[in-house]
């Protein structure tokens, strides 16, 4: 029996592995509420990726159950599930050999929008994601990282899907950039009311962007907490990642609480 | 009589010999190229069959084309037409040079470009062609590049069972003691191989300069 309930993305019981290797991802369950930014946190290596990858079927569950807009990831057309979900990766993956504009206008093309819909839809994003229309004719090896994560998140977004996977976005920027794109971030996230899975290692990130946080450790999840709630936890996992948060700048850390409420 | 002396008077025949020679090497890399090229791509969409297909090339190169040549005259339809028999002897030496980099070249593409297209809904064929092909066509080129210089090469053998060429000219003048005969055959066929390599690289470098 499938309860269709107010989740857009839910993991019931699920486990994944590659035959003959260790379980990537172990009783997993997970629900994702519809316009929320949940951010898997984690080590490397700690299952948050993979799972990411279990939401637009790159990847299939061993067992148990992806559900995605109430049915099961195995279910759906994998194409037409993917063209559901914006997915925006940390090597950015520009096709080298399109201009900008063709790499921000590739979803909407292979949908079939009529070439003026596309060209008017990609400068409605460039602007979006602030970078100038005129960029559009240039190649991807012409942009700075900065400039390339932009269009990589236009890209993802394109056609508008109501679900976005980002898997460390940001992760390859320089400290200023990466601050300024996080920024934005939140602003844009507010004007488009999508539902945003973002994973990152990063804490202090994960602080900022989150509705919610789910923290991964070896492949489990440990819990979801509100970024108030992760300051207070007592798990040893949340711990220890705010040991390291403390380690890295005393103090600063009382200035997060305060920015946070 | 010098070498240009020779070339003079025998215009008509040199002519001959050489368009039959590019006419061989042609046909053969065109052929290759449309059988190496679809399966390289299978190689990349069907893991298993590559150690059974890129063997086979491998082991097509390995025989000794005046060996390879002896090989196939027994053969019925082939081996009735001097011209056929090495049309086909030289597309079977073709397939690995072009095979081989089809299927690097496609493997080599970053997994970040293709993990990208994928995951935004990009069908296997919409990858292939929009992304994999394209990107990897330099690779491709030179393993036509390739392939067309050891044609041009392996041609000479193809007028030791008849089937003309440039290679007339060299077996004459073996058999003639001739040395200005043997190199009436040789230069020729070097220059052609060197063409032949010159203008494929510049194909191949137009290509990869627009990635």
């Amino acid at each position: 029996m499938t309860m269709v309930g107010d989740y857009i993305i839910e993991f019931r019981d699920v486990q994944y592995g590659i035959d003959g290797g260790p379980r990537l991802v172990c009783g997993l369950d997970l629900q994702v509420e519809r316009g929320e930014t949940l951010v898997l946190l984690g080590r490397s290596g700690s299952g948050k990726t993979t799972t990411l990858k279990l939401i637009n079927g790159l990847l299939a569950p061993s067992s148990g159950e992806v559900l995605v807009e109430g049915r099961a990831t195995t279910a759906w057309d994998p194409i037409r599930l993917r063209r559901r979900i914006g997915y925006a990766i940390q090597e950015v993956g520009l096709f080298p050999h399109f201009t900008v504009e063709r790499n921000v206008g590739l979803v909407p093309h292979i949908e079939g929008w009529p070439s003026e819909k596309i060209g008017e839809r990609v400068r409605e994003l460039l602007i979006l994601v602030g970078l100038d229309e005129q960029l559009g004719k240039r190649y991807p090896r012409e942009l700075s990282g900065g400039q390339q994560q932009r269009v990589g998140v236009a890209r993802a977004l394109a056609a508008d899907p109501p679900i976005l996977l980002m898997d460390e976005p940001f992760g390859a920027l320089d400290p200023i950039t990466r601050s300024e794109l996080q920024r934005e971030f939140l602003g844009l996230r507010e004007r488009l009311g999508k539902t945003i899975v973002f994973v990152t290692h990063d804490l202090r990130e994960a602080l900022l962007l989150a509705h919610r946080i789910g923290l991964f450790e070896a492949g489990r999840l440990v819990g979801v907490y509100t970024p108030v709630d992760f300051l207070k936890a007592r798990e040893p996992a949340v711990a220890a990642y705010l040991a390291a948060l403390g380690a890295k700048e005393s103090g600063g850390r009382s200035q997060e609480t305060e920015d946070m409420s | 009589m010098g070498l240009l002396g020779f070339f003079f008077n025998n215009r008509s025949e040199v002519l001959e010999l050489t368009l039959e020679h590019l006419w061989m090497v042609g046909v053969s890399t065109l052929l290759a190229a449309t059988v190496g090229i679809p399966l390289g791509v299978l190689l990349t969409r069907r893991p298993a069959f590559s150690k059974p297909i890129l063997g086979s090339a491998n082991v097509m190169q390995t025989i000794p084309s005046l060996a390879l040549f002896g090989l196939l005259l027994p053969m019925p339809w082939i081996g009735a037409r001097a011209d056929r028999l090495a049309v086909l002897a030289l597309t079977l030496y073709a397939l690995l040079p072009i095979i081989r980099n089809t299927h690097a070249g496609i493997t080599g593409v970053d997994p970040a470009v293709v993990e990208a297209g994928r995951g935004m809904g990009m069908t296997d064929r919409q990858l292939l062609l929009q992304v994999q092909l394209p990107l990897a066509l330099g690779v491709i080129i030179a393993g036509v590049r390739v392939a067309t210089v050891i044609s041009v090469g392996v041609a000479t053998i193809a007028a030791a069972i008849g089937a003309g060429g440039l290679g007339e000219y060299i077996f004459r003048g073996l058999a003639m003691v001739n040395n200005q005969l043997i190199l009436a055959g040789a230069l020729p066929a070097a220059a052609l191989a060197l063409v032949a390599d010159f203008s494929l690289g510049l194909v191949e470098r137009a290509i990869k300069s627009r990635q």
